[in-house]
């Protein structure tokens, strides 16, 4: 398969901020975005999935666990057991969770404030379908913005994560909002399914991203998750 | 019309935010006696009829499923409002 093959599915539930911006990151890392609607329990063929960011349902019961019952999560769940790529950032991130695709929680941020920064963040594993075009231990920058990322876990599952390589991302320098052992972003055991709270969809354009020291708005980083999964399916 | 009462309450050793601005608050109204706060949830399911054991086993298995997520919250109480606790 060519890159420009790849068709990438974009989740909308009610109450989804983010998902223009994750289909124009999808394009500009030279696949084509396929829009998936939550009521639709299909996922037309795509070669990954991608649930973005927002307030799926107003938040309503928990953080993303009303969307884990959408028609289109049935499908998700399934095909991510069976190897399909997902990415799940912030609220996307909190519904893997909340459909035990990935392990853990998400809490509301120790200090109780909302917070939006351009966070860095240290690469843990480089070898998910998400990061092989990144590498271990490099420091990204993409903008944060969540009330409720603080990631928990017992410390034995915090352990295993760490044993097993599940750990994905850490924030670097400043742990914004409670996180157990800076985590910012997991995987599961196969590596195929990745949740991280920042975002790296808006961090994909000069001129739209973060401040990367003199040059402002010039952050980029955040390109590197969508080419990976490109690149994985490219070599599957 | 039966109801059916759901209480759900973050894990002791899990961080609990709102609890803590709560507790922060109390004290500006002059309310020193209480040493912390925890905010946990009710949820208050109606039925047709009396309640009875089996629709009580089904509001524990909604409890267990959906209205709490094990990893950060326990299920405190599944109990018929209107009857003996």
């Amino acid at each position: 398969m060519s890159a420009a093959g790849a068709r990438i599915g974009v989740v909308t539930f009610p109450g989804t901020l983010d998902d223009r911006d994750a289909a124009r990151a999808v394009r500009l890392a030279g696949a084509e975005p396929v829009a998936l609607w939550h009521a639709d329990a299909d996922l037309h063929g795509v070669d990954a999935v991608i649930l973005p960011g927002g307030f799926s349902y107003g938040d309503y019961l928990r953080c993303g666990a009303i969307a884990r019952f959408a028609p289109v999560m049935t499908e998700v769940v399934d095909a991510a057991r069976g190897g399909l790529p997902v990415l799940g950032i912030c609220n996307g991130f909190q519904i893997l969770c909340e459909a035990h695709l990935l392990p853990g929680a998400l809490i509301r941020n120790d200090h109780q404030r909302f917070i939006c920064r351009d966070q860095q963040l240290r690469v843990v594993n480089d070898s998910t379908a998400w990061t092989s075009d990144l590498e271990a231990g490099q420091v990204i920058t993409i903008p944060l913005k969540n009330g409720e990322g603080g990631f928990v876990a017992d410390d034995a599952t915090l352990d295993r994560l760490e044993g097993e390589g599940q750990v994905v991302f850490r924030y670097e320098g400043l742990n914004p909002n409670g996180s157990l052992r800076d985590i910012a972003g997991v995987s599961n055991e196969r590596g195929n399914v990745v949740g991280l709270m920042p975002h790296p969809e808006h961090a994909v354009e000069p001129g739209f991203g973060p401040d990367m020291g003199g040059a402002p708005r010039a952050g980029t980083d955040g390109l590197r998750l969508f080419t990976s999964v490109i690149g994985s399916l490219v070599n599957a | 019309m039966g109801r059916i009462v759901v209480e759900v309450m973050p894990k002791p050793e899990i961080l609990d935010p709102q609890g803590k601005a709560v507790a922060g608050a109390l004290p500006r109204l002059g309310l020193e006696q209480f040493t912390g706060v925890r905010q946990g949830k009710r949820f208050e399911l109606s039925v047709e009829g009396q309640v009875t054991d089996e629709l009580l086993a089904a509001a524990r298995q909604a409890a267990e499923t959906a209205l709490s997520n094990p990893i950060i919250e326990d299920v405190v109480g599944v109990y018929d409002a209107d009857g003996a606790r």
